[in-house]
């Protein structure tokens, strides 16, 4: 299970604001995304990286992960967020127009030198590269190999609707060569994806059918702006009771089989095997996050003993 | 001087009458019997229309240092209160009692009566100005506050013994059958004021819709009433909404609703039978909502939903969430119309809604109560009256009579309001003994009674975020910081009264 963060939701909170950043403990989101971006006006951006610095800072108990957006590196902005914030110990940066491998590899780099100067572990700053363009979405494969401090790819549906010049609709059937091209890449190099935020706070049913969609499609998360929408996009990715049950019953077919020598079971007329086995236990990861399951299950009940 | 059982300082009497401090929630037995007044004669043609209230308040006998009172069922859109003070002090009457049910922050216009020596002081507790004024040293005026239980209680027993009961009747016919169903000031139920019809010497219907006889349903009776009285107008009904009566859509709101409705899910209350009181207020609603949704989805068919009624348990209850609704006071124009056109929507008096000295209330058989707070202490004794400011500005309510009464008691509070913690070592007033409350739940973390230990375990397995109560506090101090104590004078300006009569805690006069 090393590794594994589960990331379902990830909100996003404007860094200029004191009083949503106090709320911050109080979410429970699994990731949230501080923003020295877009959410902070250009008279602001010098007093909001300072803010979010002495918020991390004294944010001891820290019960999410904390992802910091900082300004795209070719912006006189960008350096001098990293250089504030990196020393209160964010977990890792949004990368925004995350366009090309080139732009993760010089974040990389960046975050490796802060790194060495700060003393901590190589590797300890993650990176979430936003793929927001018809170039990013292009390069995804590129980027996704770009760096091993990547978790995950998020897709960015509303820079990217720009770059296209298209509008964004409720449906979102323009975005769904974009969502399946970053899922393949993040699949295809065992990461997490991460679809896009939707923008309309007060339409429930309109988030629930997105997320519903990216939740089939495969991404394993998706972006917040509000936290009202942090309820109704947990309740998607929670694993059906049904699902909890089989998935339940597939790993304990698996421990018998292994009793008997074997690598392969029949459970109700059909085979479990290796991949099999692997999604039950992502299940079960997921089901113990909702509190559907008490125990964790542990490694060996899905590879065995070695 | 004495403490009582939570440390508070009481004295030994209070405007004249000796004080029995707060002991437990339970113990004090009631002796003898029920108060009485006098039998009454009216033969066949009597008429008992009177053309004025001047004329009523004549006929009545009211006199200096006697009591009057009044429901307050029309809550902050209520004129009649002004009125009869008015009248009153135009004839020259001095040192009268109010003991209504509650007085609004309408009421500030008796003020300058209280300053004249025409009223004395009050047997109920206040909202607003009063409370306020009266706590800056401003307003001299005794004030015993009282729950809806306690009130309905001191006036059964005979503790507080009303001369003359002025009753708003929005329904009314000329022999003094009324409801409070229908006509331009219809407020619903008039549950706290079936105790002064039945207990007080003197009755006044006062309504502006007078109707041919009988009125039906009835729900004061003919045989009551003294005297009826027709005005141009009794109050503005769009005022008895006294707060939003919609969801709240602030995501801490939102927060702390969904741990609260997570808390009863956990509490095993929510099966078939449930029973259920929320007030009104976003976040109260918001865990209406959530419970509501979870009913729905669990097939649950709940019993009865209680107390101020809202729109939103007429929606349970037509929903067949309930089976009825136990209405003491109706919350807004939904629940007036409810009442009126729904059998299951059932009228109950205070008595049977939450008197502790009858052979039973209704507040004894809820399974959950939401309630608010506007302080908390971390031996989870709660203050609904005061604000941190220590001015006396609210009523109490059915807050401690449903505390006691229902299997959990849950408080619901941002943890921060303004700038300041909600949870403090000592709150400003004990209105509620921690005793009686199950649970607090703020958007930074839940705190358990420990008498609920078994709830606590099952909250910690869902991995609810539950906290000691004094790990909660620190919490929210690191935010805040720890605000500096309130000074006060000695001068007690108010007692708080538990429902069965014992002093709780006194407020006294603080220190500009």
């Amino acid at each position: 299970m090393a590794g594994f963060k589960l990331r379902r939701s990830l909100l996003y909170v404007p860094g200029n604001m004191p009083s949503m950043l106090q709320n911050i403990p109080i979410f429970n989101c699994d990731s949230v995304i501080i923003d020295l971006e877009d959410a902070v006006p250009l008279s602001e951006k010098d007093a909001a990286r300072h803010l979010v610095k002495r918020f991390l800072l004294n944010y001891t108990d820290r019960n999410k992960e904390l992802l910091v957006r900082i300004n795209p590196l070719d912006t006189k902005w960008g350096y001098e967020d990293l250089k504030v914030v990196l020393p209160a110990m964010p977990d890792g940066i949004r990368l925004p127009k995350a366009d090309t491998p080139e732009i993760v590899e010089r974040l990389d780099t960046l975050l490796t030198e802060f790194e060495e100067e700060l003393e901590v572990e190589i590797g300890r700053f993650g990176i979430l590269p936003s793929l927001e363009s018809a170039l990013g979405v292009i390069n995804a494969v590129g980027i996704a190999n770009s760096s091993e401090r990547i978790f995950a790819l998020a897709f960015g549906a509303e820079d990217y609707t720009a770059s296209m010049e298209i509008e964004r609709s409720r449906g979102g059937e323009e975005l769904f060569n974009a969502r399946t091209r970053v899922l393949w890449a993040a699949k295809a190099k065992g990461i997490q994806a991460v679809d896009t935020i939707f923008a309309d706070v007060s339409d429930m049913e309109g988030l629930r059918a997105e997320t519903e969609l990216a939740k089939r499609l495969g991404y394993t998360g998706k972006c917040l702006v509000n936290p009202r929408q942090i309820e109704v996009v947990h309740d998607v990715f929670a694993p059906k009771q049904h699902e909890v049950e089989y998935a339940l019953q597939v790993i304990e077919a698996i421990q018998r089989a292994r009793q008997l020598g074997t690598g392969v079971i029949a459970l109700g007329g059909k085979m479990v095997d290796a991949p099999v086995v692997k999604r039950a236990a992502r299940v079960l990861r997921t089901a113990y996050a909702h509190g559907m399951v008490d125990t964790l299950i542990d490694e060996e009940a899905i590879h065995g003993a070695q | 001087m004495a403490l009582n059982s939570l440390g508070r300082e009481i004295p030994e009497s209070y405007a004249g009458k000796p004080l029995i401090p707060y002991g437990d929630p339970y113990a004090i037995r009631p002796q003898g019997n029920v108060a009485a007044r006098p039998l009454k004669r009216v033969n066949p043609g009597h008429n008992k229309r009177l053309s004025s209230l001047r004329e009523a308040i004549e006929a009545s006998g009211l006199k200096d240092g006697m009591t009057i009172a009044t429901h307050h069922s029309l809550r902050n859109g209520d004129f009649l209160l002004n009125r009869i003070v008015a009248e009153i002090a135009a004839m020259g009457l001095k040192g009268i009692w109010i003991a209504s049910s509650s007085v609004h922050p309408v009421h500030a216009e008796i003020i300058p009566h209280i300053k004249s020596g025409v009223i004395a002081g009050f047997q109920c507790g206040v909202n607003g100005l009063i409370g306020e004024m009266a706590t800056k040293g401003e307003l001299t005026c005794p004030i015993v506050v009282r729950t809806h239980g306690g009130r309905a209680r001191s006036v059964i027993e005979g503790s507080v013994h009303i001369d003359v009961a002025f009753i708003a009747a929005p329904c009314c016919d000329e022999y003094g059958n009324m409801n409070g169903y229908y006509g331009p000031s219809a407020c619903g139920s008039l549950g706290y004021a079936q105790i002064d019809a039945t207990y007080a010497s003197c009755v006044i219907a006062v309504t502006d819709n007078l109707v041919p006889f009988p009125v039906v349903p009835v729900s004061i009776p003919q045989t009551l009433v003294d005297y009826v009285v027709v005005v141009d107008r009794l109050g503005d009904p769009a005022k008895i909404v006294s707060t939003t009566t919609r969801v709240t859509t602030d995501p801490v709101g939102l927060q702390i609703a969904s741990y609260a409705s997570q808390v009863i899910e956990a509490s095993g209350l929510l099966r078939d039978g449930f029973s259920f009181q929320t007030g009104s207020g976003g976040i109260s609603l918001a865990v209406a909502e959530k419970v509501r949704n979870a009913m729905r989805k669990g097939s649950i068919k709940g019993s009865f939903g209680c107390g101020g009624i809202t729109g939103y348990f007429v929606d349970m209850l037509e929903e067949g969430l309930f089976s009825a609704l136990m209405d003491v006071q109706c919350f807004d124009q939904e629940a007036v119309q409810s009442i009126g056109r729904n059998r299951a929507h059932q009228e109950i008096s205070a008595d049977m809604y939450a008197n502790p000295f009858n052979a039973g209330a209704v507040v004894n058989r809820l399974d959950c109560v939401i309630l608010g707070a506007t302080e908390v202490d971390t031996s989870f004794n709660v203050n609904v009256n005061t604000e941190s400011n220590g001015y006396l500005l609210h009523n109490t309510g059915g807050h401690s009579d449903t505390a006691a009464g229902a299997k959990l008691s849950i408080i619901v509070a941002p943890s921060i309001r303004g700038r300041l913690p909600i949870v403090r070592d000592r709150v400003t007033t004990i209105t509620t003994p921690g005793e009686t409350i199950g649970v607090v739940v703020t958007e930074r973390g839940i705190a358990v009674n420990e008498k609920h230990a078994e709830l606590k375990e099952e909250l910690v397995r869902r991995k609810l975020p539950v906290k000691d109560i004094a790990e909660l506090q620190r919490e929210i101090c690191r935010v805040t910081g720890t605000p500096r104590p309130l000074e006060f004078e000695d001068e007690v300006v108010a007692v708080i009264e538990y429902r069965d009569g014992s002093i709780i805690d006194v407020v006294r006069r603080v220190k500009e």
